[in-house]
């Protein structure tokens, strides 16, 4: 197990790029620290494959390096890297038993038979496949075969990280709780590095420790689902995360208030003279219907269980806030209220940080 | 399945139908009329019963050449379908020497079989054939026109060179369909380069192995113009195949009656033999499910 | 205009696909078909569509019995979880091919054509070919050539299972609103309880070829008439606990008991299950009348706003999804509250016998 670092690693696709846009990665430096859960999110086409066919050895950057535990990897093939990787549709050796299927990694690394067996037990009771152990792995379900796959990549204790490209896309919604539990267990156990991709937020969120969000090419955010969820640090993570995302508003910010359309609204604490497109920006669970506040149009109700999303219009663009269920809604005109704590304020995209926490933060 | 019934589509089968019975059933027909008559001439026919049937399972002059016909297409299987494989593991995956692989590839498929065989007939000739001359220049005692051997080489050699690529291009086409994660998972589990042609390769080819095999079983089954036009089934009858001989006795020696019984016996042999390898192909296919 | 299936049913090679059904469909309505994969959603909208004959019963369309009519004499129009278009032409030709199969003029043709892609946003793209476009926008224009025809009924097979979460949430704001403005029955599969409730309308939840209710989306949501519904429509899954009604108590699971109030207390004594919905769980009293259970922390997910709950209570794996950052570790036992407000009982053989008070009210 080893810590992977990446340094000044960027990859394009071009042979010879010219300028940034060439780029399908852009410039970066990260740590993913051993024994992490992390998930890798962002909308398809944002680099987050490269990347990780880049830590697999699948794909050579164009510059920078790959550091396994210190070690320079970059130009290593990926049987040398010693990593486990299980893909987005089932991989699984068709000629083969279940058993065989989970025992192949390590027959091929000439482990002994006793130990071979024992931990293709103990694999096949993670993923619930004891019963079937000796069938073939042909004609099996797609979720069967998958979780061989999430077996298979399992199997082997001494990876240096357990890769993961949106592994459940194949996956009833049902099944993919369990296993999503079943993967954190194992995380629990064996404390391997996993890193898990996805375009799903639900997944990221619940699955990883440290979520790496990227965008167009860069990561714009790595941190907890918390910090993701309470300070986006980007208006695109404020977007992508979160179902609805985030409501944003163009304003004006003096001291602790910002100015939209002409309305006071109250900041939970100052911040400095800003340029550019300032916006501030809130969660749709941080929203609620008041008295008093900013007047918005109601277009839309939509009951979705749990809760119910308001759906309505501020000076022409959308606002969304979530009601628990139960809650009488509202209709036509009516006034939000913006709670001011949960209020970030945002320059030209990138999040500002308050008065105060500008040093040590 | 019972998708939505139509019952005009049955117009639309017809005219394959007429066609069909036009080129096929009709003339097989009249080689069916011929096997179980006799002539002497002059339209006039007399019944002659299995009595060619007879004469021609009992003929020994047909057994051997029953023989060679086997031996020949055991060997042409035994060699093309790993060769085929082989050729189709190595060649390029994408780009622009994909292409050219398979433009190079397909050439020989392209050439009409007579002039494959005049090809050959003068490329292995010992006067003028630049493979007979540099062979003959090396110290080999070649001669296909006299020497059985020599015969049985160039005929094989040449049909080799004909059909791999047919066995190669089907088994790539096979290939191209893997998805790269399967290569990616199995480097990752340190899988051997036999591991990989065992457990991946081999049994995504399963389905176009079975065609490979099937044509070119029928193919070599059924082998005539490239032989003929190379050794006319010489020397003696070293390469007498079936369909030569075949020829032999409905044009050469004009005996329509038994060459009709030969023609029949020999589409069931095929038949049977085909039906067998598909039978068997499938249902090891079906017990691995 | 309405479709109408009157004991529907399809067998193949002695497998039973779909049990035989009944189903009404009215004009101009939203129609969920919801259930896990191979509960028979495809199999259902192949036979409404045509493409497959029915083994027994009859389909009307209008009043009109059209079992075995062919799929080209219907006015249907499906669409795919794969983008399907034709590659060679571009989106405006894409669009204007049925219209272009029906016989239409050139005019008409353009002013359909243009007035179908400014609903989907697809006005800049006309002249792209859909290759060059974006998943979302190649399902665009395949929603396009779709809704283009005029179709009576339109059939969209999981559309969205392909796409990129956002992506997913974009669309799925403007389905609605783009069969709003088409009068024709839609009929929707999906895996997803939530996409259901986002898509609102009617729903009919499959299991194992079987529809097992249809009605008013969040009324089946919230009034499941048995285990199975509650439990196709409930994602994280329902949980479920077996309750022994005594007198005026009920014993929920282990050591836990409540008082039968209610619609419960009409109820004759015997053996339930209990089945309540992950997000009415809570990790403290949340209601004066609120059960306590003793659970075990198996894991737990936190999504930034939102904690996920997998507990043990004795052998009955639950869910609970509780606001708030709640990491707590594996092993650890806690206490969960249930306010028995939010409780289905069905009987043991799954058949709901006494509907959530909270879901009766609502």
């Amino acid at each position: 197990m080893a810590e992977i670092t990446l340094s000044k690693l960027a990859h394009s696709y071009f042979a010879k790029p010219r300028g940034e846009a060439d780029f399908a990665l852009k410039e970066m430096d990260h740590v993913w620290q051993d024994g992490g859960a992390y998930a890798l999110l962002g909308a398809s086409g944002c680099g987050k494959t490269t990347l990780l066919n880049i830590i697999s050895g699948l794909v050579t950057p164009s510059q920078g390096r790959v550091l396994f535990g210190g070690r320079d990897v970059t130009r290593a093939p990926t049987a040398e890297r010693n990593i486990a990787q299980v893909f987005q549709f089932p991989v699984v050796y068709d000629t083969m038993t279940v058993r065989e299927n989970l025992a192949f990694p390590l027959k091929n690394r000439g482990r002994d038979a006793a130990y071979v067996a024992r931990r293709v037990d103990q694999i096949a009771k993670m993923i619930g496949m004891e019963s079937a152990l000796d069938r073939r792995a042909q004609g099996l379900t797609a979720d069967a075969k998958q979780k061989i796959s999430l077996g298979r990549g399992m199997v082997r204790e001494d990876v240096n990280a357990i890769l993961f490209d949106e592994p459940l896309t194949v996956i009833d919604p049902h099944m993919k709780w369990e296993l999503r539990t079943q993967l954190k267990q194992l995380h629990r156990e064996f404390g391997h590095t996993m890193i898990y991709v996805t375009h799903d937020q639900t997944e990221a969120l619940t699955f990883a420790d440290k979520v790496v969000v990227m965008h167009e090419g860069r990561v714009v955010q790595t941190g907890t689902p918390e910090e993701l969820f309470e300070t986006p640090e980007h208006t695109f993570v404020g977007y992508f995360i979160g179902s609805p995302g985030m409501n944003l508003f163009d304003a004006e910010v003096q001291g602790e208030t910002a100015r939209v359309n002409g309305i006071d609204v109250p900041l939970g604490a100052a911040y400095p003279a800003l340029r550019g497109r300032v916006q501030i920006g809130i969660r749709p669970e941080f929203v609620s219907l008041a008295a008093e506040g900013l007047p918005v149009t109601v277009t839309r109700v939509e009951d979705v269980g749990r809760h119910r999303i308001l759906r309505a219009e501020a000076f022409g663009r959308p606002v969304n806030l979530l009601l628990p269920e139960g809650e009488a809604a509202a209709t036509g005109q009516t006034r939000l209220r913006l709670a001011p704590e949960k209020i970030n304020v945002y320059a030209d995209d990138w999040r500002v940080k308050p008065l105060g926490q500008q040093r040590g933060a | 399945m019972d998708k939505s019934q139509n019952n005009r589509a049955w117009f639309l089968v017809l005219p394959v139908l007429v066609l069909v019975a036009f080129s096929a059933v009709i003339p097989l027909m009249t080689v069916v009329n011929y096997s179980v008559q006799d002539t002497f001439g002059n339209n006039a026919f007399f019944w002659a019963g299995l009595e060619w049937f007879e004469e021609i399972i009992t003929s020994e002059r047909i057994h051997a050449a029953l023989g060679r016909q086997v031996l020949f297409t055991a060997i042409i299987l035994a060699i093309q379908v790993p060769l085929g494989i082989f050729v189709a593991l190595h060649m390029p995956k994408k780009g622009f020497w994909a292409s050219l692989c398979l433009i190079l590839m397909a050439m020989p498929l392209l050439i009409p079989f007579n002039v494959v065989g005049t090809i050959w007939q003068i490329f292995g000739r010992v006067d003028i054939g630049l493979l007979g001359r540099v062979l003959t220049a090396l110290g080999f005692d070649y001669n296909y026109t006299s020497d059985w051997l020599d015969a049985w080489a160039t005929v094989i050699v040449m049909d080799v060179w004909h059909w791999t690529s047919l066995v190669a291009l089907l088994c790539y086409a096979g290939l191209q369909s893997i998805p790269e994660a399967y290569y990616q998972a199995a480097k990752i589990d340190q899988a051997s380069r036999w591991a990989v042609f065992r457990h991946i390769e081999l049994p995504k080819m399963r389905g176009v192995l079975l065609i490979a095999v099937l044509l070119r079983f029928m193919d070599s089954f059924m082998i005539y113009t490239e032989p003929f036009v190379v050794t006319g089934g010489g020397p003696g009858n070293a390469t007498t195949f079936l369909s030569i001989d075949l020829v032999k006795m409905a044009i050469g020696q004009f005996d329509l009656g038994p060459a009709a019984a030969f023609s029949i016996i020999y589409f069931l042999v095929i038949l049977l033999i085909s039906w067998v390898f598909y039978t068997v192909m499938t249902n090891l296919d079906r017990e691995t499910k | 205009m309405t479709l109408e299936l009157c004991g529907v049913s399809r067998v193949v090679e002695g497998r039973v696909h779909i049990h035989p059904t009944d189903l009404v469909l009215q004009g101009g309505t939203m129609n969920v078909l919801l259930g896990p994969t191979l509960s028979g959603k495809t199999s259902l909208m192949r036979l409404m569509a045509g493409l497959d004959v029915p083994s027994a019963g009859q389909i009307f369309w209008n009043g009109q019995d059209v079992t075995g009519q062919r799929v080209q004499d219907r006015r249907v129009a499906m669409v795919y979880q794969q983008f399907i278009n034709y590659p060679s032409m571009t989106v405006y030709d894409n669009i204007a091919s049925p219209l272009r199969l029906q016989g239409r003029k050139k005019a008409e043709i353009d002013r359909d054509v243009r007035a179908v892609a400014e609903m989907l946003k697809l006005t800049p793209m006309l002249d792209r070919k859909p290759l060059q476009l974006s998943g979302g926008q190649q399902q665009r224009c395949a929603l396009a050539r779709a809704l283009v025809k005029g179709a009576g009924l339109v059939l969209l097979d999981e559309p969205l299972a392909n796409l990129d979460y956002k992506l997913r949430e974009e669309l799925r704001l403007e389905i609605p609103r783009i069969f709003e403005a088409s009068g024709a029955i839609f009929v929707y599969a999906t895996t997803e309880p939530e996409e259901a409730l986002l898509l609102g309308g009617n729903t009919a939840t499959l299991w194992e070829g079987r529809v097992t209710q249809f009605g008013p989306t969040p009324q089946v949501y919230r009034q499941p008439a048995c285990a199975i519904t509650a439990r196709v429509f409930s994602d994280p899954p329902m949980n479920f606990v077996p309750v022994t009604k005594t007198g005026h108590r009920l014993n929920l699971g282990h050591l836990a008991s409540a008082p039968a109030e209610g619609a419960f207390a009409a109820l004759p004594d015997g053996r339930y299950l209990a089945g309540f919905r992950a997000n009415h769980l809570a990790l403290k009293r949340h209601s004066g009348r609120a059960v306590e259970f003793a659970c075990r922390i198996s894991a737990t997910e936190i999504t930034g706003s939102e904690s996920f709950l997998h507990l043990a209570h004795g052998p009955d794996l639950w869910v609970g999804l509780v606001g708030g950052v709640h990491d707590i570790a594996p092993g650890t036992e806690v206490s969960v509250w249930l306010d028995p407000a939010h409780v289905y009982l069905f009987d043991e053989a799954g058949a709901l016998v006494a509907p959530a008070a909270y879901a009766a009210a609502a």
